[in-house]
């Protein structure tokens, strides 16, 4: 295939699963349909917060659904000081 | 061990601070005794820049313990190496070390931790590393529960673990890396080359996920929030498991019912109600019977 815009010879790559053609000489790039789309969905995802740790069957139902960050923020005072820093 | 001047109980022989200060005038330490910790039957005391622990009665001394202060000492920059060889005092084990600051509980230090243990379980095991300390602390402290209605979720959670860690025999697999065995934040001290791990008394070859346990029960009980863990594991790094739950389940399940036993004990003791956090701990242990 070559270039629409000044007739060089064009490559394929694939990145991540889409197909992009760049231009050897204008390094111009050329998407098939959907390939943007795919992009910007692929940039949605790696901007996006990372998915919440996971938990044991018997975890607590705040750490299963995951409200938000900080929900049950430790007060370290009484139980949890002893929890975190004694045998 | 040093964790803060409240750790103090005051029912400790001050004859044993005096002996303990003289073993570390001995090992170099100048100026008056302060006492550290004193607390479940160990007393730690400093001398200036030494610090002498006394162990507690029933923990191995001699030989055995020796060699866990020699795997500390061939651990540079992650444990703290003791100032020579432990000594005795009435047949309990007393170990001498270099004073280090201990962590701060307004800025607890998780991506450091995270990347201290990975280092230890790296390392190269030395050919004489004695096996871990065994999880024998949840039968002990379960074993001591009065009866009750938090005691008895406590003791059933208790009985559903498998044998090897009710008995505190070795396990099925124990692994094949060096681990300390009783972590959790009051392990560390920062010193001048940066974190090192302390109490090595259970240090020994074992399964890593011993080491995570105690934080991983703290998370799965909603006590230690979302961001102080993923900080532990993104310093820990890469773990050799896909399902991490799957490693990290049976000891996290036994921290969790030995925190709940602990926490149920103190609050007996000192005649007052469990707080919020304490109360999650036993609302673990309800949902670990059921799962």
């Amino acid at each position: 295939m070559h270039c629409p815009k000044c007739r060089g010879v064009m490559r394929t790559y694939t990145r991540n699963g889409v197909h992009i053609e760049q231009c050897d000489n204008c390094r111009g790039i050329f998407l098939d349909y959907g390939e943007l789309e795919a992009l910007s969905r692929m940039e949605a995802t790696h901007h996006a917060p990372p998915p919440p740790p996971s938990a044991p069957a018997w975890g607590a139902p705040a750490v299963h659904h995951h409200h938000h960050q900080g929900h049950h923020r430790p007060h370290h005072g009484g139980g949890v000081f002893h929890m975190l820093f004694s045998t | 061990m040093p964790t803060s001047a409240t750790e103090r109980t005051g029912h400790t022989d001050p004859m044993d601070i005096a002996r303990l200060a003289a073993l570390g005038r001995d090992a170099g330490g100048t100026g008056e005794p302060d006492v550290l910790y004193d607390r479940h039957g160990v007393l730690v005391v400093r001398v200036g820049a030494v610090v002498v622990k006394l162990h507690q009665a029933d923990r191995e001394a001699g030989p055995a313990l020796a060699r866990r202060l020699d795997a500390a000492r061939a651990l540079p920059g992650i444990a703290l190496a003791p100032l020579g060889p432990p000594h005795r005092l009435d047949g309990r084990a007393v170990t001498v070390w270099p004073y280090a600051e201990p962590v701060r509980p307004e800025a607890p230090p998780w991506t450091e931790a995270g990347r201290l243990l990975a280092a230890l379980h790296r390392s190269p095991v030395p050919p004489d590393a004695p096996p871990w300390g065994r999880p024998g602390r949840v039968a002990r402290v379960v074993g001591r529960l009065a009866p009750g209605t938090e005691t008895d979720v406590i003791r059933r959670a208790f009985a559903a673990l498998p044998a090897w860690i009710r008995d505190g025999t070795a396990p099925p697999d124990d692994g094949k890396v060096l681990i300390h065995g009783d972590w959790h934040l009051g392990q560390m001290v920062r010193a001048e080359t940066g974190w090192l791990l302390i109490d090595v008394e259970d240090l020994g070859v074992g399964d890593p996920a011993w080491d995570l346990a105690r934080p991983a029960a703290l998370y799965a009980a909603g006590v230690l929030g979302t961001d102080a863990w993923t900080a532990f594991l993104d310093g820990y790094g890469p773990s050799p498991h896909t399902d991490l739950w799957a490693a990290l389940d049976e000891p996290a399940r036994a921290l969790a019912i030995q925190i709940a036993a602990t926490c149920v004990q103190s609050a007996r003791e000192e005649d007052r109600d469990l707080d919020d956090a304490e109360t999650a701990m036993v609302d673990a242990c309800a949902r670990i019977i059921r799962a």
